[in-house]
């Protein structure tokens, strides 16, 4: 389950997300003079490995056998065997399907999320509606509906429609996100100037082509940082999943649930198919990581 | 499914009328009474309402029900029985109770360290932008696979954990069968990918407090740590609220860790359901027994649950506040 921060009243357009994070602009803010000691370094860096070590782990533990693991001292570098274990953690579960079906899942979840929530975002921002402030503290408060305490129906309904194990059944119910809306309307809120819309009014344009070829231009940074997140968050998404679909269809994370599952697990082949269902993800990270922290930062309540 | 089917239809009846060459002015008037916007918001309710609101409620319904999953449209009526069934049930006080010390055992240390972190991560720091992308790596770990690898991590004869106390003198520990140690290695798999993530959301808190708070802490003598107590804290008390929130609810819902912490998949939480936790026991009412009805009883416990806590926490807060002025 998506468990995203409520964006704040007072985000700062999120037009630079290269600047690094919020602390440049708030110069003097809150112990920001004070230059960080030894101490803070050392703690951070212990913290820093604490992150790091089980996925380093992963990577090591994914090159040996079990005796190898458990030796004393335990090995503490990769080797070779790591793509003998990868090959044999894609013949004992169907990883490779795996990843095909999520990233089409994340894909097709992180378009309409973003399409979808970019669209209500900017009618809750810039259109008068009567009824627009009940309708945006609706979406507000389906934040508060716990929705994986759901899927009884759910499933129900997705045996009715013969949906199980089939692909739709995992993304249409995370089409669409409260976290978005909000996301998008704070944004746009603060970016979209009135007078680009009006300038599109006179020049008889319709309500939705003002979308295409005013808005979404201007809300691009912010649905770049959506998107990250809402991709981040699909991907990783695990309990409806694991009950709508089987290994015989599954998501990455269907199938590292049934990795374990053999009369004496090999440590070795789980550690090497977990690293495989986690690369597309690390890779991603390491890449956007910057621009992801960006977006948790700019996304979480301010005091 | 009120919201649902709503929103729609006015977005139907509300279509605008044809755009005719009207005059400047009158066109200003329309974009701010422009009834798209019941067509732009219905996609989020239309899925949420069918998706999301609708089976959440009928969830309730069908906990009146005695229902299995071989024949899901078939249930009888049965009342509060399914209530009743539940509270006697060992396997629910068991599961209840679980959750409880799990929840505890994550959520209090993964707020607290977060805390400190921010704290740390609010110096004026070389490499800032490393140490935040690094404190995130975790949360972008999947619960299967930070699960799967702290089981390898915590198991009993090839785990490293284990050849670390057995390196150190101490004995080798079971982990997965005691319930103490159990819940502690579950915790603590929660704790690692959510600190992080708290964390930054501390820190964006952090950086909104005004400056001139610390400099007038400052010339009233207070030391860091009392700046800390006394400035940093009270200034982050909403977004600590939120955080405290947003936890306990995950924490009452925990469901990947436990399933997955034996390497198999098991429903019980355990040979002894040492660490089965309220979501699991829905899962395993659900899909293991085919209970649906008695699954989603359990389902309707938990917002319960998670209800009274949200309420105690805003009637604690409250009073709090009350006793500040």
């Amino acid at each position: 389950m998506a468990t995203l921060a409520l964006p704040g009243a007072d985000n700062a357009p999120l037009s630079t997300p290269s600047d690094d994070g919020s602390g440049r602009r708030r110069k003097g803010a809150g112990g920001k003079n004070t230059t960080a000691g030894p101490v803070t370094y050392v703690l951070l860096t212990l913290t820093a490995l604490v992150a790091v070590f089980p996925l380093y782990w992963t990577v090591v533990a994914g090159s040996h056998t079990n005796s190898e693991i458990a030796a004393t001292p335990p090995p503490f570098l990769p080797d070779a065997s790591l793509f003998t274990n990868f090959r044999l953690a894609l013949e004992q579960a169907p990883i490779g399907k795996a990843i095909l079906n999520s990233v089409l899942v994340s894909g097709a979840i992180t378009v309409g999320t973003v399409f979808f929530c970019t669209l209500a975002g900017f009618a809750f921002a810039k259109l008068q509606f009567r009824g627009k402030g009940l309708l945006l503290s609706l979406v507000i408060g389906t934040m508060m509906v716990p929705t994986q305490l759901a899927v009884i129906p759910l499933f129900m309904m997705i045996a009715e429609l013969q949906w199980v194990n089939q692909l739709q059944a995992v993304i249409l119910p995370t089409l669409v996100s409260a976290f978005g809306v909000f996301f998008m309307r704070q944004y746009l809120v603060q970016s979209l100037p009135d007078e680009l819309l009006e300038a599109g009014r006179v020049d008889g344009a319709s309500t939705f082509r003002i979308f295409w070829s005013i808005v979404v231009p201007v809300a691009r940074p912010a649905m770049a940082v959506l998107a990250m997140l809402t991709f981040l968050t699909a991907w990783n998404e695990f309990f409806w999943p694991i009950i709508a679909l089987t290994t015989a269809n599954p998501t990455v994370q269907v199938a590292l649930a049934g990795l374990g599952s053999g009369y004496v697990p090999q440590q070795g082949v789980i550690m090497a198919g977990t690293l495989l269902g986690t690369l597309p993800v690390l890779v991603v990270f390491t890449i956007l990581g910057k621009q992801i922290v960006g977006g948790i930062m700019q996304g979480a309540v301010k005091g | 499914m009120t919201i649902a089917s709503d929103a729609p239809r006015e977005a139907l009846i509300a279509a605008p009328p044809p755009v005719t060459a009207a005059a400047p002015r009158r066109r200003r008037t329309r974009l701010t009474r422009n009834r798209w916007g019941y067509a732009y918001v219905a996609p989020f309710f239309l899925v949420f309402g069918a998706f999301s609101l609708y089976p959440f409620l009928y969830t309730a319904w069908i906990s009146l029900h005695k229902t299995s999953l071989s024949n899901i449209n078939g249930g009888t009526w049965v009342g509060l029985e399914n209530y009743r069934n539940l509270l006697q049930s060992e396997f629910f006080w068991n599961a209840a109770r679980n959750t409880l010390t799990i929840g505890v055992l994550s959520t209090v240390p993964q707020l607290c360290m977060a805390l400190g972190l921010a704290h740390l991560l609010n110096y004026k720091l070389r490499g800032r932008t490393f140490f935040r992308t690094v404190m995130l790596m975790p949360y972008a770990t999947s619960i299967a696979a930070a699960t799967l690898v702290f089981a390898q991590l915590f198991g009993r004869d090839y785990g490293l954990i284990n050849t670390a106390l057995e390196a150190v003198g101490l004995d080798r520990i079971d982990w997965e069968a005691g319930t103490l140690s159990s819940q502690v290695a579950i915790a603590s798999i929660v704790t690692w990918r959510w600190t992080g993530y708290n964390a930054l959301i501390y820190l964006a808190a952090m950086q909104s407090i005004p400056g001139e708070l610390y400099e007038a802490a400052e010339i009233d003598g207070a030391s860091k740590w009392q700046q800390f107590v006394h400035v940093t804290i009270p200034s982050l008390r909403p977004t600590i609220l939120f955080t405290v929130v947003v936890s306990t609810i995950g924490a009452v819902q925990l469901f990947g860790e436990p399933l997955l912490f034996a390497g198999n998949g098991t429903t019980s939480g355990g040979s002894s359901g040492q660490y089965q936790t309220l979501g699991l026991l829905m899962y395993q009412q659900g899909w293991s027994n085919f209970h649906i009805g008695q699954a989603a009883t359990t389902a309707w416990a938990m917002f319960m649950i998670i209800l009274l806590v949200v309420g105690a926490y805003a009637v604690i807060g409250r009073l709090r506040a009350r006793g500040n002025r």
